[in-house]
């Protein structure tokens, strides 16, 4: 029995059907299942705890306000960060990403500086710089690839130049599956007094994350791919920043006084929280950090990397899957697989698998810019998580063999 | 879910081998369509005459789905009024929604008929009515020119 079987009973979901057919999740690069504990947690919190927290002097509020800020310290710990004020709640990495580069992009970038990003970027962490050196009249540029599919250190040290002001690079690319060099970007970018934000969220559900050991200065993540609910993300950032930050979004609860002209803003890290945030989100984040830390980073990428180390050579051996990011000589891969199926396009794949209850993800992954830098116009992504075991990796291949009989291509 | 009946080696072969995927030598109007989410990517190319769609054409990527679906709606509106290409993308739009189900009705939408049955995967509607939307925004294209 692989070890991932003792997971699954935790997860309500999985134990459910799609299409007539037992559920092989293999989107988790795109979402995580929930496990019962962070399920309950979110109940818990709507059924006896829920009131809006840092504002009434009643105890249910205080309850709300310690729930809330126990989460922050937790994931304080979790991404061992230097200080708890430095970690804020935002409502998805997107969100995160979008924070740094409007608060601190727009204010510390100007007319003839470069923002540096990587090709194998998710929209939420290019996006955002693009509409920085659109507004500001910077230069945005971009580190390419090697044949293998990992980031060239000939353009790390080439792009990053004393012009340099941002460099923002994903730990793991959401396409490939590749773990970057973010300590050694970290360096560079460093070396020439850029400040270097990194996108945690195909990394965090997956490897122990120590934000100091990788000498970021941001660092953003979303909880639901980390088994938490959706709408709770994170970013932290060094407290010296993020204190000369102007507010990203302005309103109730970011401010120390107001007047009909003026407004003192908060200390962090109340200053980036305006409104009423997700309490219940912060709960369930609490949830999922226990949950898998009860478990321990160790588990969890040896069961991914067992499945990896199944699936790839299976693959390999059918003449019609394309596999993309799959050839690293650096050990360096994650359980994401990206294939194509040839002759068949990316949707009708997924259409096909769909209707043997499998679950995977076809088209761009939100990284348009990668897939026309590797000349493809979608693909296919399969992505493990622990609660995934080698049976699930049967019944995908399996599955992968009838999409050219459906789609009378001959086996 | 009747996958079978929906990749048809209708659908596989139209997608495969579309006739009506070529550039128009001296089109009207052409218009992308997209479909931002999955890479679906097709040129619509009309030459519209008095108000008749003498010829049309498209050229792109895409699923199976979007590419018959085009080739299909292409063969349908070819030669007919402006008119008349609204009534069958209106006809159209009703078999995907399921608003029209009577066979005798839809069987004017000759091969294209076929798609009714993608009615059942929500998930790939989008790629059934890519083309007939993409009709629609150039039509109006053409009226406002």
């Amino acid at each position: 029995m692989s070890d991932s079987q003792e997971f699954r009973k935790d997860f309500p979901l999985l134990g459910q059907k799609m299409n007539g057919k037992p559920l092989v999740y293999l989107d988790n690069g795109a979402t995580t299942q929930k496990p019962e504990s962070v399920i309950q947690s979110m109940c818990g919190y709507y059924g006896g705890c829920n009131a809006n927290p840092h504002r009434g002097a009643y105890a249910l509020s205080v309850e709300a306000t310690d729930i809330y800020e126990n989460a922050r310290v937790r994931v304080q710990r979790f991404i061992h960060a230097p200080a708890a004020r430095e970690v804020i709640f935002t409502k998805n990495a997107t969100e995160a990403l979008n924070l740094a580069a409007y608060s601190y992009g727009m204010t510390n970038i100007g007319s003839g500086d470069e923002i540096v990003i990587t090709i194998a970027e998710h929209h939420s962490n290019l996006v955002p710089w693009q509409q920085v050196a659109k507004a500001k009249g910077a230069v945005l540029k971009y580190i390419y690839l090697e044949a293998d599919g990992n980031l060239s250190t000939d353009d790390i040290a080439a792009k990053i130049t004393p012009k340099t002001k941002l460099v923002a690079v994903t730990q793991v690319s959401n396409v490939l599956g590749l773990v970057n060099p973010v300590r050694e970007i970290a360096a560079r970018a460093h070396a020439v007094g850029a400040v270097l934000v990194v996108d945690g969220s195909q990394s965090v559900a997956h490897m122990a994350v120590d934000v100091q050991e990788l000498d970021a200065d941001f660092f953003a993540f979303s909880g639901h791919k980390m088994l938490s609910p959706m709408g709770i993300g994170v970013l932290w950032g060094r407290a010296a920043l993020l204190d000369a930050m102007p507010p990203f979004l302005t309103g109730g609860d970011m401010i120390e006084y107001v007047t009909e002209q003026h407004t003192d803003f908060a200390e962090l890290p109340a200053k980036f929280e305006a409104g009423t945030q997700n309490v219940g989100g912060a709960a369930g984040l609490t949830a999922a950090i226990d949950y898998l830390e009860k478990i321990g980073f160790d588990r969890i990428g040896a069961i991914e990397k067992d499945l990896l180390d199944y699936a790839l050579p299976q693959l390999r051996q059918l003449p019609f899957i394309t596999l993309y990011g799959c050839d690293t000589t650096q050990n360096n891969k994650t359980g994401i697989i990206t294939f194509n199926v040839k002759d068949v396009h990316p949707h009708d794949v997924a259409t096909i698998l769909d209707a043997e209850g499998v679950a995977v993800r076809a088209g761009h992954h939100c990284a348009q810019p990668l897939m026309q830098y590797l000349g493809v116009n979608a693909t296919c992504r399969a992505s493990f998580y622990f609660y995934n075991t080698r049976e699930d990796v049967d019944r995908w291949i399996a599955a992968l063999k009838k999409v050219r009989e459906v789609m009378h291509l001959g086996a | 879910m009747g996958l079978e009946a929906i990749y048809t080696e209708l659908i596989a072969e139209q997608s495969r081998n579309p006739e009506n995927k070529h550039h128009l030598t001296a089109p009207t109007v052409v218009l992308k369509g997209r479909n931002p989410s999955c890479g679906d990517e097709i040129s619509l190319e009309l030459r519209v005459e008095n108000d008749r769609i003498a010829d049309a054409a498209f050229t792109g990527v895409g699923c199976a789905i979007s590419q018959a679906s085009t080739s299909m709606m292409i063969d349908l509106i070819k030669g007919k009024t402006v008119a008349e290409a609204k009534r069958l993308m209106a006809l159209f739009f009703g078999m995907i929604k399921r608003e029209i189900t009577d066979d005798a009705v839809l069987e004017e939408l000759d091969e294209a008929a076929a798609l009714k049955n993608v009615a059942n995967l929500p998930a790939r509607v989008k790629c059934a009515v890519l083309s007939w939307h993409t009709l629609e925004d150039a039509l109006q294209t053409e009226k406002e020119k």
